[in-house]
């Protein structure tokens, strides 16, 4: 039976081409109308260190990276070093490698397994013998051996290089041709891998970039930032874009700047988003609470990556949950959106924007470096720009007796935008009465303080209302043997467990939330409570997500998957650990590491990221 | 010589608040000179902004007839130049005192004045810690006695219009509160100013700061316009700058012209102020949009 997927994995150094080569190759599926799935182990080192691109590339959806190989392009004798033992079985199964500079024993590889190795000198010699060409040479070999499109390739490496650089073009077209047609004579195609796409050409990006384009479509016209990773994708795919869109992008000094800049702009009417990592979220939390008390919207994205303090600064966890929860000293309302998808990241941006302007206060948009980092097809009409553009109640004119902060009855009081005549009025960060006078100015008075906190947490009441039946999406039929629960990047790893498990007979549930504060309790408890078998997964060590459910609901779901080695969760090993909770004894908690990872360190890191 | 609003002019910016300050505070003839300033400029108080960190001296915008904001210790800086960027129509003027903007939040005020964004930064200089009753502060004299420094502070202080110079300020000036009319006429130039401006005001602190009294600053302080001070000549400035023990120099230390950040910056520059873009993308962009994805 055809197998209707391939696991390729791209190897090499920081420096050796190997996002280029994987940006290449996407495109390529993308545009075949393939559906491709690609995440990056990478260092925080811009030059060295050991990078592995994954992708899956398949004639049906994928939901994962994949697990173990069928090809390895190895632009590098380490590549073919670290990760002989994560080749899958199978005819053809193998490496492609530059055979002049990189050794591999091919007694070592599992039957049927080959090794491509391409005498890159001699193929390149006509082209004047430059070191990447050999990833140029092993994209036509891979185009071959998997019965690609030559057109659709050559036109995503005439793009990758511009019109500006068309001789670059031509010359990398001849060289990858060069494989192409090295392969035809030398190889034979992979014959049990068919990759049929539908021809319909698919959207390519991952969340930071639909982060970016929600923010445009959402009517952001503000973005502060400083660099961090992994969320600077945001400010890089904004940037250029400013004047094209009419939004600033504003790099400033640091996170603190950032938050206080967007508050600023969000004063003066602006649609405004600030973006970071934790450590950068770190900083920005007293700003939440301005943001919270002067009920100025700001909306911040946070793009977990491990931690604590600068950690795996490359590397992905669900870390920051209880950060977000926590941001800021004392009380005040707020909404955390954890989006479980690409798509999803998009539609949760709008609508971040949206609820911090209709009521007033700060958002928090939580991401990981793997949702936000990794490359995904999308198809097209899954997304929109017809989105809501909802900024709230702003009234245009105002009586003598308007005050900012009025007690009304849902908390939200109408905002103005300065410049309104008789709007006038300090948002004030010390408490405030409802015409905006401190009263730590005058005295403390504990009626009002109780009004105003009051006033607040009320906002809380309607949104919470507005929100519910979008707090999680339930996949799978309403009654199961077993229910997958996980919150945020997880959702389509524990997608591809359920139809895998489905497919094998079992009635699998799948409960995944996108909304986690306000926390949807009660809806929550009903879901859990009648779930004959439960299991958490999530992305870090002490399982945040499962305090949060026992803290909201008092309901302990009884088994935990956790992983925090950096890496995302693997399909297969996942998949393993799910089946086995059918056993009598099952553990209640239980840890993945990705052993194939497990590379030994041989040289010094040299610079640490930020 | 500016021809200076009149006080009837001029309470068209008097909140109905009245200052919290103590008696004596050189806050009071900050706050009366720059509603003197705007009043004189003739700003609508619907356009102006004042934004505040946190201090004695950051209660100033609720003791001012105007949009506001009171933000957090150190912030006031970054808030307004978000306000300023997110219209670039409204007049914006951030207050403070010198913990806040050369403690807590000197990052802020030192990239705030190589921006250049348009707007007025007002610095309430008491050399002293009062809403927290008295400790060090960036610009108290080397060997002063505070709550924090009881043998005398043992680190130098920060010389304030030194770093905004260096920093690549477009206006840098000094006031001194116990002279209305003089940091009148100076605010007035500061908010006139295209570009950053900077008005490092010696506002003495009545209740904690016993050694920089009015007294202490009258001795000290000349009119550097009285001199023939150069405004656009650098060196000069810097000197000036310099001055502490035996005289202090007042009036406008640097203003030359520069382009501003909203003229710079490519979304300002096409579109305008962003508080008037149309939000969202057409079909056009859309399509456009989806396509490079492809």
């Amino acid at each position: 039976m055809d197998i209707k997927s391939a696991t390729v994995w791209i190897g090499g150094a920081a420096g050796d081409g190997v996002a280029s080569t994987g940006d290449i190759l996407a495109k390529t599926c993308s545009r075949s109308g393939l559906h491709y799935f690609a995440q990056s182990s990478y260092q925080s080192v811009i030059r060295g260190g050991h990078v592995v691109y994954q992708f899956q590339a398949s004639s049906e959806p994928v939901y994962t990276h994949g697990d173990n190989f069928d090809l390895l392009i190895a632009l590098n004798q380490d590549s073919v070093d670290y990760h002989i033992k994560s080749i899958n079985k199978g005819a053809g199964r193998g490496f492609i490698f530059n055979s002049d500079k990189v050794k591999l024993d091919v007694s070592a590889l599992p039957a049927g397994a080959l090794a491509y190795g391409l005498p890159v000198g001699d193929l390149t010699a006509e082209f004047g013998r430059n070191p990447v060409m050999q990833n140029t040479l092993a994209c036509g070999v891979f185009i071959n051996l998997l019965q690609l499109s030559w057109d659709v390739f050559e036109k995503a490496v005439r793009d990758q290089f511009g019109k500006k650089k068309a001789e670059i073009a031509d010359l990398n077209v001849k060289v990858a041709r060069k494989g192409f047609e090295y392969a035809q004579s030398k190889f034979q195609p992979l014959k049990d891998i068919v990759l049929k796409g539908d021809g319909r050409p698919r959207m390519l990006l991952g969340a930071n970039q639909a982060i970016a384009l929600g923010a445009v479509a959402g009517g952001c016209t503000f973005y502060s930032a400083y660099p961090m990773t992994p969320a600077s994708a945001i400010m890089h795919w904004l940037a250029p874009r400013s004047s094209k869109y009419g939004i600033v992008m504003k790099q400033c000094e640091d996170e603190i700047a950032s938050i206080n800049m967007a508050i600023g702009a969000g004063f003066s009417g602006t649609r405004a988003m600030t973006g970071t990592s934790g450590g950068g979220f770190a900083l920005m939390t007293e700003a939440m609470g301005l943001s919270g008390i002067t009920e100025v919207p700001v909306v911040a994205v946070l793009v977990q990556r491990g931690g604590p303090s600068t950690g795996l600064p490359t590397k992905t966890e669900q870390g920051d949950l209880f950060q977000a929860l926590g941001a800021g000293q004392g009380e005040y309302p707020k909404a955390v959106m954890t989006p479980i998808s690409v798509e999803d990241a998009y539609f949760s941006t709008v609508q971040s924007l949206n609820i911090a302007e209709k009521y007033q206060l700060p958002v928090m948009l939580l991401s990981d470096l793997l949702l936000s980092e990794h490359l995904e097809t999308v198809d097209s009409e899954a997304l929109t720009n017809k989105v809501v553009i909802d900024r709230g109640d702003v009234v245009d004119s105002v009586g003598a007796d308007y005050t900012r902060y009025a007690d009304t009855p849902s908390g939200i009081s109408p905002r103005v935008y300065p410049g309104l005549e008789g709007g006038q009025h300090v948002a004030g960060s010390d408490e405030h009465d409802e015409d905006g006078t401190l009263i730590s100015d005058i005295f403390t008075n504990p009626t009002t303080r109780v009004k105003m906190v009051r006033k607040r947490f009320r906002k809380m009441d309607a949104l919470a209302k507005e929100i519910a039946g979008e707090s999680f999406v339930k996949e799978g039929p309403a009654q199961a043997d077993l229910t997958l629960v996980g919150w945020g990047s997880t959702y389509k790893t524990l997608k591809n467990i359920r139809l895998a498990l489905e497919k094998e007979g079992m009635k699998v549930n799948h409960i995944q939330f996108r909304i986690v504060w306000p926390f949807p309790a009660e809806a929550a408890l009903k879901e859990l409570k009648s779930a004959k078998k439960a299991v958490l997964v999530e992305n870090n060590y002490s399982g945040l997500f499962a305090k949060l459910l026992r803290q909201e609901t008092g309901l302990s779901v009884p088994h935990h998957i956790r992983k925090f080695d950096g890496e995302p969760f693997y399909f297969a090993p996942l998949l393993e650990r799910v089946k086995g909770l059918l056993n009598p004894g099952a553990p209640e908690v239980q840890y993945l590491v990705t052993a194939e990872l497990d590379i030994p360190i041989k040289r010094v890191v040299a610079t640490a990221g930020v | 010589m500016i021809e200076l609003a009149s006080p009837q002019a001029a309470s068209k910016f008097r909140s109905e608040i009245k200052p919290t300050w103590c008696p004596g505070c050189g806050d009071f003839g900050v706050l009366n000179s720059l509603q003197t300033a705007c009043a004189t400029i003739g700003i609508n108080p619907k356009d102006l902004v004042v934004v505040s960190g946190i201090g004695c001296s950051s209660n100033l915008p609720g003791f001012i007839h105007s949009y506001g904001m009171h933000t957090l210790h150190g912030r006031g800086v970054a808030v307004a130049q978000g306000v300023r960027l997110g219209n670039h129509g409204l007049t914006v003027v951030a207050t403070g005192g010198d913990g806040d903007g050369y403690g807590i939040g000197v990052g802020h005020f030192v990239h705030a004045v190589r921006r250049n964004i348009n707007m007025t930064y007002i610095v309430m200089n008491n050399q002293i810690y009062g809403l927290t009753t008295g400790q060090t502060s960036p610009t108290t004299t080397k060997g002063v006695k505070t709550k924090s420094t009881p043998g005398g502070n043992i680190e130098n202080a920060l010389n304030p219009l030194g770093i905004a110079l260096m920093a690549g300020a477009s206006f840098v000036a000094r006031g001194f509160s116990g002279d209305a009319n003089g940091l009148a006429e100076i605010m007035t130039k500061a908010i006139a100013h295209k570009g950053f401006s900077l008005v490092d005001v010696l506002s003495p602190c009545v209740t904690y700061n016993k050694m920089n009294t009015y007294a202490w600053f009258r001795e000290r302080v000349y009119k550097l316009q009285e001199k023939g001070h150069d405004v656009t000549n650098m060196e000069s400035a810097l000197k000036a700058s310099l001055d502490w023990d035996q005289r202090i120099a007042t009036g406008v230390l640097y203003q030359v012209e520069r382009p501003t950040y909203e003229e710079q910056d490519p979304a300002m520059a096409e579109f305008g102020p962003l508080v008037n873009h149309k939000l969202g993308l057409s079909d056009n962009d859309w399509k456009a949009v989806v396509q490079e994805f492809m």
